[in-house]
């Protein structure tokens, strides 16, 4: 019973940057409150009805004093904003090694998939010192993704992906919440986030039969869901080629302008479910809208196979229109022949997925 | 003469009072005040005088501060072990934490002390007959009780289950409890709001006594003028976010729900712009009461008059460039945040400013410890913690954690319990003799105050801890592990509920005494003491006149003058 935690773990690698900064303000405000009760009490003391002191001209004002009590605030409080600033930039920059993992949350449960293909629910392996991703998505309310040990938390938004990164640092399983509020069971909508060490970890990924990898389901989900009949090799429909499109800038036909969006994960999801809302230049808006069809894990799946193709050498002119060069389209990247087997984002990860 | 020295001319009859008719003294009546004058429940439910509408208040906010006590007990009940099984039911739980908020912020926290004291001692302090618009100053109570009432009656029959945040698109399509009608009555209970506010600032503008100069003016008023600005300018805005509610509700526009093509993000800033600014409705008249304790209480005039009102108007002012601070995990992007953040700083300023002002002012002061200095007391150390952990919450990457935990929830209830609810019952203690003509049971009053101030913190600071370990706000069930801080702020609480049942009793008891507490038993300097206690209904029989700065108290006098506000005043107040 009075073995209870006062303090949280820390194990992630942001967490002692985040306490650091957590424990500097609390000693702030725990100087500025003994300060005032200290002037308070000591004060009221002093002056208290009875006592001989001297009360003669009370002062009513000091511009010097007013100065004092508006400018030492001002510079402590800045460096609260700077130091608490620094924590959340590198809160929300993700290392180049981050593995991302696609994530979607509804009443009331979380739905995870690793990249090799491994589905869970409300629970997360990991191995410790990898660097993680969360792509995140809510297919009804917002929910929140909150992991105390790692001081890590984002809202998970319906119709909008959110990003939040960590890397674990300490072995061990950590409660992962539902921080915002989402209905009647809100307050069990949460899991264990289990940090393993690598071996321990590829032991776990070798368990129970591999499915197909994030990127192949994509794939296989491209092919069903009949993309690949436009947007593929043999399509016989005018219909831009998505081969080295991720991640690059996309002319967009805007009036008879043409401007460039950023071929994200956002961009690729609207274009699915709202596909007339921004069509490339050259093509006719002819795509059928996918609203309704696909699931958010569908979804996820799908644009981790374009992200996977991004890195393909882009086909010839016909899904590339000619551009001008110096208007942002780069030309696309000679990059080594693309392996479904081994998705880029996988290959901090231990090789047998399959 | 120190002690009231506002009017003019001086001598007993400056205390304002009508000359009793020889007829009436003979037959030993009390003076026609405001409360005798009629006792018709018509006189009363139709009354223009804005005492009497203060008191309609206090009587609404008393009940609606109790109905939302006992939605808090249960709340805390239920947080006592860690599985569901006071309430049975997570729905229950869901209602019950909703009506909570509801009634506490929309029905108490935010009518309380501009409505019962705002009302009652505006026009006393500077001296005017009434507010500008009596009507319409009716008229808001009952837009007030009938707002509250729909709220009370659906709460009980159906409740909704979505936070008094009404975060969309839960609220919107999702949340199958009694959201429209809520929103209506929030939707008009605003205008509650709107129209004190409008009442309060016409009345500070156009109705002051001559000599009665802004430099004059009590810090009171002057917190109140910069909690009417922010009624007007904000609460329309939350309007308009519970009628866009409706409208996606009713009518499926899509507005915030992204599967009809909305943006739930963008009902979190309208929300938040008004609801952060809300926080100062809420607390700025904390400190308008506070003003005017402290002083009377040091006998000496307040330390940095000018610093004191600019910093009420600049909190007003920021308290509207801030709310993005609610939203630093919400998806809203990372720039936004580092300015909402950055901004949010510059709030710690004027908040330091009236802190240290306050302390400044025990200076040289002669110094006492009635029940009203000590809530005022109270104020400033636990608004001083409340104030620094919000602070922390401002600051972006520590928020990240602490969002949406129970360390939120001890921050505001810090500002809003410990805060305003202290400040609202030390005026209730220091202006009672005006108001009722009775002075309270001063160790009753000093137990209470104890009590609630011990039952406060032990109720929220464990919440702090639990916060920063990770326990998330809103919920129904919870891991063991928080179990014994959480017992310990059930604990608290429970003590709480006693320490607000005290003066609930002897407030009531005391009305059963003759009113017998003089004109001014705190040797006090507002206009407001300078009339009978309780006031005529026109307030003044003579129109004052002011020669003097406010607070004009002078300590090194006041230790030589007899202190003893309890004892009935020994003049007959009646003299002619």
């Amino acid at each position: 019973m009075w073995n209870f935690p006062i303090l949280p773990e820390s194990a992630s690698s942001v967490a002692p940057d985040y306490d650091f900064a957590f424990w500097y303000e609390v000693a702030v405000g725990v100087f500025f409150t003994l300060f005032v009760l200290v002037l308070v009490l000591g004060l009221a003391n002093r002056y208290r009805r009875g006592r001989q002191v001297d009360r003669s001209h009370p002062p009513t004002h000091s511009l010097k004093l007013e100065a004092l009590w508006i400018g030492v605030p001002l510079v402590i409080a800045m460096s609260m904003f700077g130091i608490s600033a620094v924590l959340y930039i590198k809160q929300f920059s993700p290392p180049g090694d981050a593995v991302e993992i696609p994530v979607v949350g509804k009443q009331w449960m979380w739905k995870l998939q690793h990249p090799e293909g491994k589905k869970e629910i409300n629970e997360l392996h990991l191995p410790v010192g990898q660097a993680v991703r969360l792509k995140m998505i809510s297919q009804d309310v917002i929910h929140s993704f909150f992991i105390p040990a790692f001081r890590v938390k984002q809202d998970v938004l319906p119709g909008r992906y959110t990003e939040m990164w960590f890397r674990p640092t300490k072995i061990g399983r950590y409660r992962l919440f539902c921080t915002e509020y989402c209905g009647t069971d809100h307050s069990v909508m949460g899991g264990w986030v289990e940090v393993m060490s690598q071996a321990d970890y590829e032991r776990w990924l070798a368990t129970e039969q591999a499915g197909e990898s994030l990127v192949e389901e994509g794939r296989r989900l491209f092919v069903l869901n009949h993309c690949a009949g436009c947007h593929g090799e043999n399509a016989t429909v005018q219909a831009p080629r998505l081969e080295g499109v991720y991640g690059r800038p996309v002319p967009i036909q805007v009036g008879d302008r043409v401007e460039f969006v950023q071929a994200d994960d956002r961009y690729i999801r609207d274009s699915i479910l709202l596909p007339k809302s921004q069509v490339v230049a050259g093509y006719q808006p002819i795509m059928p809208s996918y609203q309704g069809q696909l699931s958010e894990e569908d979804l996820l799946k799908i644009i981790a196979y374009i992200k996977a193709i991004g890195n393909r050498p882009a086909p010839g002119p016909a899904a590339q229109p000619q551009y001008d060069a110096d208007r942002g389209i780069q030309p696309a990247v000679e990059v080594p022949g693309y392996d479904v087997d081994k998705p880029p984002g996988a290959t901090l990860l231990p090789e047998q997925t399959r | 003469m120190s002690d009231h020295p506002h009017t003019h001319p001086a001598g007993p009859a400056s205390g304002g009072f009508a000359p009793v008719p020889p007829a009436l003294s003979q037959t030993r009546r009390a003076p026609i005040n405001y409360l005798n004058a009629a006792y018709s429940v018509r006189s009363w439910l139709l009354t223009l005088d804005h005492k009497r509408i203060g008191l309609l208040y206090l009587i609404g906010v008393t009940f609606f501060f109790f109905v939302g006590g006992v939605a808090a007990t249960v709340l805390r009940l239920e947080l006592m072990t860690p599985g569901g099984d006071v309430l049975h039911s997570p729905d229950a739980y869901n209602r019950l934490f909703t009506m909570h908020g509801v009634i506490m912020i929309f029905f108490f926290l935010v009518p309380a002390i501009p409505g019962v004291l705002g009302n009652f001692l505006l026009p006393l302090m500077i001296g005017a007959r009434d507010l500008a618009f009596p009507r319409l100053n009716l008229l808001s109570w009952y837009i007030y009780m009938f707002g509250g009432t729909a709220a009370l009656i659906l709460l009980i029959f159906g409740g909704i289950d979505t936070g008094w945040t009404f975060y969309a698109p839960f609220s919107t399509t999702f949340s199958n409890t009694m959201v429209l009608p809520a929103g209506i009555a929030v939707f008009i209970t605003g205008f509650s709001s709107i129209l004190t506010g409008l009442n309060f600032i016409v009345t500070t503008h156009t109705m002051r006594a001559p000599g009665m100069t802004w430099g004059r003016l009590p810090l009171f008023v002057w917190a109140h003028y910069a909690t009417s600005l922010i009624m007007i300018l904000g609460t329309p805005v939350l309007a308009i976010a519970v009628l866009l509610i409706g409208l996606e509700r009713l009518f499926g526009i899509g507005i915030f729900d992204p599967a009809l093509g909305g943006d739930p993000i963008l009902f979190q800033h309208l929300f938040w712009f008004y609801s952060h600014p809300a926080v100062y409705i809420m607390l700025l008249p904390g400190m308008a009461v506070v003003n005017e304790i402290v002083p009377c209480f040091t006998r000496r005039p307040i330390f940095g008059y000018k610093f004191m009102a600019g910093a009420l108007l600049a909190i007003a002012v920021l308290g509207f460039l801030v709310w993005g601070h609610h939203m630093f995990v919400s998806g809203q992007s990372m720039y936004a945040g580092l300015i909402f953040s950055f901004l949010t700083f510059f709030v710690a300023v004027p908040s330091a400013v009236k802190v240290f002002n306050w302390c400044a002012t025990m200076y040289k002061g002669s110094v006492r410890f009635e029940t009203p200095m000590l809530y005022a007391l109270g104020f400033i150390g636990l608004f001083t913690i409340g104030g620094v952990t919000g602070l922390m919450l401002g600051s972006l990457g520590i928020d990240v954690h602490l969002h949406d935990t129970y360390f939120v929830v001890a921050h505001f209830h810090y500002i809003m319990v410990g805060g305003s609810i202290m400040a609202f019952l030390g005026g209730i203690h220091f202006w009672w003799p005006k108001i009722s003509g009775r002075m309270y049971p001063e160790l009753w009053g000093k137990l209470g105050a104890l009590v609630i101030f011990v039952g406060f913190n032990l109720t929220f600071f464990p919440q702090f801890l639990l916060g920063y370990l990770g326990m998330p706000r809103r919920y129904y069930e919870y891991p063991g592990e928080f179990q014994v801080l959480n017992v310990m702020s059930t604990a608290g609480a429970s003590i709480l509920a006693v320490g607000y049942i005290i003066p609930l009793i002897y407030f009531i008891d005391s009305l059963r005494k003759p009113a017998n507490a003089g004109r001014n038993p705190w040797r006090a300097t507002g206009l407001e003491w300078q009339t009978a206690s309780p006031p005529p209904t026109e307030n003044f029989a003579v129109a004052p006149v002011v020669t003097t700065p406010p607070y004009n108290y002078d300590p090194a006098e006041a230790e030589q003058t007899p202190w003893n506000p309890f004892q009935p005043e020994q003049e007959p107040v009646h003299v002619g």
